[in-house]
């Protein structure tokens, strides 16, 4: 910022003066206008730009260069125990990718937990949403402690849960014993160890969505339900007929977000599988793009390989993104 | 923070046709408040066992008497009393980081004209769509060069500033700061530092109040990134329980302690300010 000339410094104290006011020389007054209209054009000009410029300037360097970067280092032989060399290969690194079994092993996964995750949860988080949005006794306990788990880390939360799972001495398996069920090798199994990782996710992040979903039902103009209910509509054709409609917009944006969630899935699965989680499980039956991304360049040393792993995945969210606008669209197009 | 927190009050409209929720409804809260609630509390009956007791069928229903020694071990094996300090330096610092950086854009983005706005903000908005993923390889590269292993300005600089955040602010100011407010304050004379400071700073508070709330407990669960960048001598509280986890200590009612002990300052900032950050989530979905 530029400092004021020592006669104009701004005194909004003293401003109703007593007395006739000391005019300056005329000469002297103008310069001082002058200036003063060109500090402050100059002001309204740039400050805006000063104020977003932190955020370009941080988005710059550990977002698009950093994005960049990775494609670049996509296209090269990059290890990890020899970063300074890097060896121009093309496109050999996404060739070796379409060629790689564990990658598509990897995408199936991410996709299965993705659907086993997403879906429960907002369906739940729907409902959830529904109760919350009636006339409730403790409103704000309730929105409070369905948060709990948003406030836990994946850590915490995985580790819990692994114990939780635990196939000899797990407190699931011995419930579902009580319930003469035979015991789950929640850890080993296929589906049952993708329905694991999903339940962690779920339990995270149903309580969260369903805030997101009470914000939007607050938004429907009472008068629909009352119209509704004047026509005879029962409470369950109610919530189908005009809720549901009404959060279409949120719905999708749920949807959008999760998934997005979904494919950069990496704690849980990581944590779930213990000593060598970066494997997804001894058969890789739960690795996930992002702990394939991370055995490749962390345990494999192959960074650039690693990149073109990080390049697929973003090349796959800008699918889902652009589905999710054409989709949007569609909705709008709709109405 | 002397915000009168217990003073705002929950809104609740009473008219139209809402139903009041039958007892059916409340028993479905219970579950699913059981559920939410019931994994965390289990973790602090797992804590206050001894290892040997975990394993054996049934699994402990209620507390045992072995909690302090737990939380000993683990806050001496993983490094937790560590971890908990640097969690809570660089989570502050990323919140408030967020909270200053986010409040300047978004007071840019709502009131100031200026050429390319429109631009610009959709740029904010797409790169919420960069993945993390996308950043590791080369930030992995930058710190190395750096010599900035496990250096804690490592885990803070790249979260610093968040699209959201600036989404965030933009979207409160432009409903509850009054255009005329800063135009009196620029007829007085006011730059635009001093509109910040006199004008939009104590419009903007209780936002930034949430948004600093919100990105204090993203930072603090942060793992992605942290895992990859830091090592168990310098680690978050996300990176020593991963270290846990993966078998630096095989004693699984050590671990749950450590879980718990990395899990207790948010169940806390919860606790107090629950209420805020539900209306922070809530606004931010509205509109966003």
């Amino acid at each position: 910022m530029t400092s004021a000339p020592p006669t104009t410094v701004e005194d909004p104290g003293a401003e109703p003066a007593p007395g006739p006011p000391r005019v300056p020389p005329a000469a002297d007054r103008d310069r001082r206008a002058a200036w003063r209209t060109r500090r402050h054009r100059w002001d309204v000009r740039w400050s805006p730009y000063a104020f977003v410029a932190p955020f370009f300037l941080f988005f710059s360097a550990f977002g698009l260069f950093p994005l960049l970067w990775t494609g670049w280092a996509s296209l090269h032989r990059l290890e990890l125990t020899d970063m300074s060399r890097m060896e121009w290969t093309g496109a050999r690194n996404y060739l070796r990718l379409l060629h790689d079994e564990f990658f598509w092993n990897a995408l199936g996964n991410t996709f299965t937990i993705g659907v086993l995750s997403t879906v429960p949860q907002l369906l739940t988080a729907l409902c959830l949403a529904h109760l919350l949005h009636q006339r409730l006794r403790a409103a704000t306990f309730w929105r409070v402690a369905l948060l709990t788990p948003y406030a836990t880390s994946v850590a915490a939360a995985t580790l819990v849960f692994v114990l939780l799972y635990g196939r000899d001495y797990g407190l699931i398996n011995w419930a579902l014993g009580l319930a003469g069920i035979d015991p789950v090798d929640w850890q080993n199994g296929t589906w049952s160890s993708r329905i694991a990782v999903s339940s962690i996710v779920v339990w995270r992040w149903t309580g969260y969505n369903a805030l997101i979903y009470l914000a939007a039902m607050q938004a429907i103009p009472d008068e629909l339900y009352e119209s509704a209910a004047l026509d005879g509509a029962s409470r369950i054709r109610q919530f189908r007929h005009v809720t549901v409609p009404s959060l279409r917009p949120t719905i999708l944006f749920t949807v959008v977000v999760s998934t997005i969630g979904a494919t950069q899935l990496f704690g849980e699965p990581l944590l779930f599988g213990g000593a060598a989680g970066q494997k997804g499980g001894a058969s890789h039956q739960f690795q996930t793009l992002g702990l394939y991304l991370y055995e490749q360049g962390w345990f494999g040393f192959h960074l650039g390989r690693a990149s073109a792993v990080a390049w697929a995945m973003f090349l796959i969210l800008l699918l889902v993104a652009a589905v999710g606008g054409l989709l949007a669209r569609r909705l709008r197009a709709d109405r | 923070m002397p915000v009168p927190l217990s003073a705002t009050p929950v809104t609740r409209a009473r008219a139209g046709g809402r139903p009041r929720t039958g007892p059916l409804g409340y028993a479905v809260l219970v579950l699913f408040t059981a559920g939410s609630v019931l994994p965390l509390v289990w973790t602090a009956v797992a804590a206050s066992h001894d290892n040997t007791r975990l394993a054996h069928t049934p699994p402990p229903l209620w507390f045992g008497g072995n909690l302090a020694h737990n939380l000993g071990v683990a806050w001496s094996d993983a490094n937790l009393g560590l971890a908990l300090l640097n969690t809570t330096l660089v989570a502050g610092c990323v919140a408030l980081g967020t909270v200053l950086f986010c409040t300047l854009a978004g007071f840019a983005f709502a009131k100031l004209r200026f050429r390319g706005r429109n631009a610009l903000l959709a740029v904010v908005v797409g790169t919420m769509m960069v993945p993390p993923q996308l950043s590791v390889v080369p930030l992995f590269a930058l710190v190395a060069e750096l010599g900035w292993t496990d250096r804690l300005q490592t885990v803070v600089l790249p979260t610093l500033v968040s699209a959201f955040g600036v989404f965030f602010m933009r979207q409160y100011l432009v409903e509850a700061l009054p255009t005329e407010l800063i135009e009196a304050a620029r007829v007085d004379g006011a730059d635009s530092l001093r509109v910040v400071r006199h004008v939009v700073l104590p419009v903007a508070r209780p936002a930034m109040a949430v948004l600093g709330m919100l990105s204090f407990v993203q930072s603090w669960n942060d793992f992605f990134w942290p895992v990859i960048a830091l090592t168990q001598d310098n680690p978050t509280v996300q990176v020593a329980l991963t270290g846990l986890g993966r078998g630096y200590v095989p004693d699984q009612a050590v671990v749950m302690a450590g879980a718990l002990l990395g899990t207790l300052p948010l169940l806390l900032v919860l606790a107090l300010f629950g209420r805020h950050i539900v209306g922070g989530i809530m606004r931010g979905a509205v509109k966003g």
